[in-house]
């Protein structure tokens, strides 16, 4: 089995730490896995995109042109790329920032929600990626939610462990988007 | 390091990098900070001093380049990084590390160009690193990883190959094979048995004789000698050190040539192909500095055709043909650099379709 997923937004909204959260996730479940960021000169508000490919055989190229799975958080990337998910994959649009095209597709499993609002009422606009991946690991089951936890523990420094619960919650949050 | 298998670890290539240089011994580093490289110098200016080893940001490229050159003449396995506008600028001191049988490694995480270009993933140095950037008549080895645990995996073993041919060595990556971040495992260093560095400059003492490490030879049919004497080393190299990963290739018809980044990006087209019921191989070379021409020459006695893929405009392939010498068709698909212009397996598969 193999999970491929695209995200995009601007700098700051913390694209590449939730790929790089859930590429750990999915080495904790013994998988392999490639990571690739591509990301502006910018600190903040430039682009930012990752790439994560989850595979149980050798992952081949961390580039994919068709990605089964994206997630989406502003209305540039939502501009580009919404196109480019692969027919009958998954998508995650940020509403909070993204007016949906007069014709949004209708051959992908397409989810639009405020994750912007969600994680400010979670705890802050910080929390925007980890609603979002909650969110996308419940609608894929590419990894399972505590392999998350685990990657948090790993990724984040000891000083930082202290935001982890809000951080589970902001998780929880976003799977529920899917569960309901 | 234990002898049970070791753990994965979560590593971006150039990270890799550095644990590799410095699981082969090598307590030197000397740099210069560019784009897409420079978390090498960053995490060696930590890891080094833990190791007991010398962590130095030079005042330039052209320094730096200078100070390898000073620390593997007195025996020290000592390296450099930079990224293609930094690399060009080390060429003169590449060529005295080459005219004067130094060791040495060369990273070069290349970007784009000519000039300043920029930052995204390229191939456009493999005639500058295959052919000599510098002056004179040189060969260099030159490896090109194309995951992150080959970043780690070969630079050990181009150091290795740097100490027994006594030439400089390049790992050739992009900021691709760079950037990404993959598990891999931190193997220890292979055991190998190396020729004992008795040339080294490291003060007379009670020894009778001299050495002397230098690059120029004026002594009458000296130069000669000593040119012969490097071509000997780059016949040994190519009879000896050639490596190439081979891929789905007994039956295949439509041969992929491809090294590093666009290999990697092709191992998926070469799968999709197969599903497809294509008879699609591909041979990727890992040394392009001794290049598998023999692999390709047997290659295109039972392949179809050939198709090589490079992120540039056609440099490997120039070499492709020669091995191939006329006796198929050889076609070439190469995407130059620009922002979000690296080719998806899915655009490879469509060449795979159209050169079938």
């Amino acid at each position: 089995m193999t999970y491929d997923v695209f995200m995009a937004g601007f700098g700051g909204q913390g694209v590449l730490m939730m790929g790089d959260l859930l590429a750990r996730a999915a080495i904790f479940e013994g998988k392999n896995v490639s990571y690739y960021p591509s990301y502006g000169v910018e600190k903040r508000g430039g682009a930012a995109t990752c790439t994560v490919v989850i595979s149980d055989q050798e992952v081949g190229s961390p580039v994919i042109g068709q990605p089964g799975a994206a997630i989406i958080l502003n209305q540039l990337s939502c501009d580009k790329y919404l196109e480019k998910v692969r027919p009958g994959g998954f998508c995650l649009l940020n509403s909070s920032l993204i007016e949906l095209p007069a014709n949004p597709r209708d051959d992908i499993n397409l989810l639009s929600a405020p994750l912007t609002e969600i994680a400010r009422e979670t705890g802050g606009d910080r929390l925007l990626n980890m609603v979002s991946l909650g969110a996308y690991v419940t609608a894929t089951g590419a990894v399972d939610a505590a392999s998350l936890e685990k990657a948090l523990e790993q990724a984040l420094p000891k000083r930082n462990h202290r935001f982890i619960p809000m951080n589970i919650e902001a998780i929880k949050r976003g799977a529920a988007l899917v569960e309901k | 390091m234990s002898q049970s298998t070791p753990a994965r670890v979560f590593l971006k290539g150039n990270e890799a990098v550095c644990y590799g240089a410095i699981e082969a011994g090598c307590r030197y580093y000397f740099g210069y900070p560019i784009t897409p490289q420079s978390e090498i110098p960053a995490l060696m200016s930590s890891e080094l001093p833990k190791h007991g080893g010398q962590f130095l940001q030079a005042e330039s490229e052209v320094a730096s380049i200078n100070m390898l050159l000073g620390a593997s003449a007195c025996g020290a396995r000592a390296m450099t990084s930079s990224s293609s506008p930094g690399i060009s600028l080390k060429q003169e001191g590449i060529s005295y590390l080459a005219g004067s049988e130094l060791p040495g490694l060369i990273v070069n995480i290349s970007r784009s160009g000519p000039g300043l270009g920029g930052i995204d993933a390229s191939q456009a140095d493999y005639f500058q690193a295959v052919k000599g950037g510098g002056h004179g008549d040189y060969r260099m080895i030159v490896l090109a990883p194309h995951s992150v645990q080959e970043m780690y995996d070969l630079t050990m073993h181009a150091f290795d190959l740097s100490d027994r041919y006594r030439m400089p060595a390049m790992l050739l990556g992009d900021s691709l094979v760079g950037q990404m971040k993959e598990a891999i495992e931190l193997r220890p260093r292979p055991e190998v048995e190396l020729p004992a560095k008795d040339w080294i400059v490291t003060g007379k003492g009670e020894r009778s004789e001299q050495r002397i490490v230098k690059s120029l030879f004026l002594g009458d049919g000296e130069l000669e000698a000593h040119n012969r004497h490097l071509q000997a080393k780059a016949e040994a190299l190519r009879a000896n050190e050639v490596m190439a990963e081979e891929v789905a290739l007994d039956d295949a018809e439509l041969v992929l040539v491809a090294f590093g980044a666009a290999a990697r990006i092709a191992k998926t087209a070469v799968r999709m192909a197969r599903e497809t019921g294509l008879k699609v191989g591909m041979l990727r070379p890992i040394t392009l500095f001794p290049f598998p021409e023999r692999h390709l020459a047997r290659l295109a006695e039972t392949a179809r055709r050939f198709l090589c893929i490079e992120l540039n405009t056609g440099q490997m392939v120039e070499d492709v043909r020669l091995a191939v010498n006329g006796r198929r068709e050889v076609h070439f698909y190469g995407r130059p650099p620009g922002t979000g212009s690296l080719p998806t397996p899915e655009e490879l598969y469509e060449q795979i379709r159209e050169s079938y």
